[in-house]
């Protein structure tokens, strides 16, 4: 008798242990039968890198999916592990065939993974060589969207104060405004900016986005377009810009290091604050239904540092979205992928979901206006004649760099350190990640 | 049955063994070769000799993170250990309500490691704030201090429980021989109650400190290693050198500073176990 439930156990097991195995087999040919029904062979793994995204992305795959019959799955990793993702995915036996890097210094990490992309159709539909990332002679990335930030004022705020957006045109307009706005702060019921929060959600606004202005006015006045060994002549001008963010906010900058990015942006939004520092991704967090702003309440300004010609300065404008395909993957599946890309930017569906469903303006030929407001302001800006300030945080050494420059920023803000810890975080730690890169 | 197993061995073991070479051993070979070479995937990884292993042993911050780590792992450990085993002693008294305060202690235990961590940053930083104090992030002294509060809110709980096991199981006879004998309470505790919890205290100072050099989740969400790498712990600073950095480089780092803390969690955990089992009296 035990013999026998020795032997029936031993059976329960190993019946398991194959219909474990019996199991992803027969899913294989299911899936490889629908496609080989149709023309392609290949299939698509996209790994999206942003999140706000995903939902779009599936929608667009199902779509894609359903006209030509070729299966696409979009994956998109969690906020801040794209890096991580990639790594162990594209490791795997099936790979993304599709996936991101954030410009020049990503693309060091990836780039003996990426297809040249030389001669494919999807290159020839970008509207200019300026968004192809190269290396050499190949091209190994394309920017997929192009975003701006700026400060977003509040109009009606703004003019309970007693001003427009007319009246900031340089960084002493701006000083002037928010210094008024401080020292009427209680008569008014509102600060002038909203709190510049060091958590981590939030940081990245300060220790990249605002750090990209004193490194685009040095590469100006330097008439370059990267370096391995910055100099640091704008930073009094970052300071200047900080300390007005800092020192104008809605709460003590002792209190930022704890602060969050939705803090901020909720002080916004219940009209605590008059200015916001963000991008044009932040539109459908502030516009639209259940949110109290409409597209009249709102004007994204450029940040005026002090530096250059404010009277032509316009938005910060650019992208760190690069698109690179997996040059390990199934020939069949690279293709279906460059056929995927370019259906993407060129076909109604595909270039209509990009404008309305995901808020870009693409780079391409064929795209669609987007109804973002801070998309059409910066166009505005762009017709006046106004000339946008670029993306050069692409080049900043490594993230390393810029959590370095973090943490110095919030030990200053909170008093707990000095400017010149910034200064040596900004430059030292530039030329010091530059070795560690190439070394 | 002896023979049915003498038998059927390898169909019990085989399984287990395979699943256990396949998940364990296998990864863990393949870890130790990479640890010397760099790589961005495992299946393109190129040799980089024994240059991984001098970089960890040199780089101020993994030092400091070492450092850091045995200071938390010692203060912790006692802090928890002292205060579950009291809490247990109180808790074996018949005081009414014990299941009660037993079951509350044990909780935080069933709260993960990351949840903790922002709830006990978000509650330390008011704290701070009202005391007009730097906050955890940047200053160093109070992220420890966030950290030590931390774990011994979250392992008492499951320590004291050990040392209750531990309590009830020695026989009330000799309680009652001591008693009869004149002893006093503080001699029943040092010279009867403590000899015989040997075995808890083995195992409760294993975990305690193993979990206090593994710390991860809660170091991450509490402190994230600010101010600057201060507060940053082993397992953090590996995770930072693997993913934080790119070039193929630093996952050797990773890797290698990876191999070294594997050795010293292990070489820790086989010191005390054999310090603490020597101490053990059988019943």
């Amino acid at each position: 008798m035990k013999k026998v439930f020795a032997l029936l156990l031993t059976l329960t097991l190993c019946v398991g242990l194959l219909s474990a195995c019996g199991g992803t087999k027969t899913e294989t040919p299911a899936s490889s039968g629908s496609s080989g029904s149709s023309s392609a062979a290949g299939s698509v793994y996209y790994l999206n890198f942003k999140p706000e995204q995903d939902e779009a992305w599936q929608n667009l795959a199902k779509a894609y999916t359903e006209e030509t019959g070729v299966p696409v799955t979009v994956v998109t990793a969690a906020s801040g592990t794209y890096e991580q993702t990639l790594m162990s995915e594209i490791a795997k036996s099936t790979p993304p065939t599709l996936f991101q890097v954030n410009g020049p210094v990503g693309l060091a990490n990836w780039k003996d993974y990426c297809l040249d992309l030389t001669g494919t159709d999807v290159l020839g539909q970008l509207t200019s060589d300026g968004f192809a990332l190269k290396d050499g002679d190949a091209t190994l990335g394309i920017a997929y969207v192009i975003e701006s930030y700026g400060i977003i004022a509040n109009k009606t705020l703004l003019a309970k104060a007693g001003y427009s957006v007319d009246d900031i045109k340089s960084f002493a307009d701006l000083k002037k405004v928010a210094e008024d706005i401080t020292a009427r702060k209680d008569e008014l019921g509102f600060a002038a900016f909203s709190s510049a929060g060091m958590d981590g959600s939030s940081d990245w606004r300060f220790k990249t986005h605002l750090a990209n202005l004193p490194i685009y006015f040095e590469y100006q006045a330097d008439g370059i377009g990267t370096t391995d060994a910055i100099k640091g002549t704008y930073l009094d001008n970052y300071k200047a810009i900080f300390d007005l963010y800092i020192n104008n906010s809605t709460c003590d900058p002792a209190a930022l290091a704890g602060k969050t990015g939705d803090d901020s942006r909720n002080e916004f939004l219940a009209g605590e604050a008059v200015f916001f520092q963000n991008g044009s991704w932040e539109y459908g967090n502030l516009v639209g239904e259940g949110k109290p702003f409409t597209d009249d309440d709102l004007q994204m300004i450029p940040i005026y540092v002090g530096a250059g010609d404010e009277a032509k300065q316009g938005l910060c404008t650019g992208t760190e979205n690069y698109w690179c395909v997996n040059n390990s993957a199934k020939e069949e599946d690279i293709q279906a992928t460059l056929d995927f890309m370019n259906w993407c930017v060129t076909s109604e569906t595909g270039t209509k979901a990009m404008a309305n469903d995901m808020g870009f303006v693409i780079p391409f030929k064929a795209a669609q206006e987007s109804p973002n407001l801070f998309v059409k302001q910066d166009a505005a800006y762009t017709a006046e004649g106004k000339m946008p300030v670029s993306w050069n945080f692409p080049t900043m050494p490594s993230e390393n760099w810029k959590n370095e420059v973090g943490n110095a920023l919030t030990a200053y803000a909170a008093g707990t350190g000095s400017w010149d810890a910034v200064v040596t975080a900004f430059v030292d730690g530039w030329a010091s990640e530059y070795a560690a890169l190439n070394g | 049955m002896e023979k049915a197993i003498k038998r059927y061995w390898p169909v019990f073991v085989l399984p287990t063994l395979a699943a256990f070479i396949i998940g364990f051993v296998w990864p863990f070979i393949q870890g130790l070769y990479l640890s010397f070479c760099k790589f961005i995937t495992i299946d393109k990884a190129s040799f980089n000799g024994l240059k991984n292993y001098i970089f960890a042993l040199t780089e101020a911050d993994f030092l400091h993170a070492f450092w850091f780590t045995a200071l938390f792992t010692v203060v912790s450990t006692v802090c928890i250990n002292v205060a579950a085993l009291a809490i247990a002693l109180a808790l074996t008294r018949e005081i009414k309500g014990t299941n009660l305060f037993r079951s509350v202690y044990f909780m935080p235990n069933l709260i993960g490691g990351i949840v903790l961590g922002y709830i006990w940053n978000i509650l330390l930083n008011c704290a701070l704030t009202l005391m007009g104090k730097p906050l955890l992030s940047l200053h160093a002294p109070y992220g420890f201090i966030g950290l030590v509060i931390l774990m011994c809110w979250q392992q008492i709980g499951y320590m004291m429980i050990i040392y209750i096991a531990g309590l009830q199981s020695i026989p009330n006879d000799y309680l009652e021989a001591a008693r009869i004998d004149g002893a006093t309470e503080s001699q029943i505790l040092w010279k009867v109650k403590l000899p015989n919890l040997m075995p808890s205290i083995t195992i409760c100072l294993f975990l305690s400190l193993t979990n206090g050099f593994k710390l991860f989740d809660q170091n991450l969400a509490l402190t994230n290693g600010d101010p600057a790498h201060k507060t940053e712990m082993l397992a953090l600073n590996i995770y930072q050198t693997f993913y934080g950095r790119s070039g193929p480089q630093w996952k050797g780092y990773g890797q290698a500073k990876a191999v070294l803390f594997c050795i010293l969690v292990v070489a820790i955990g086989l010191i005390q176990l054999k310090a603490t089992r020597s101490k053990e009296v059988q019943q």
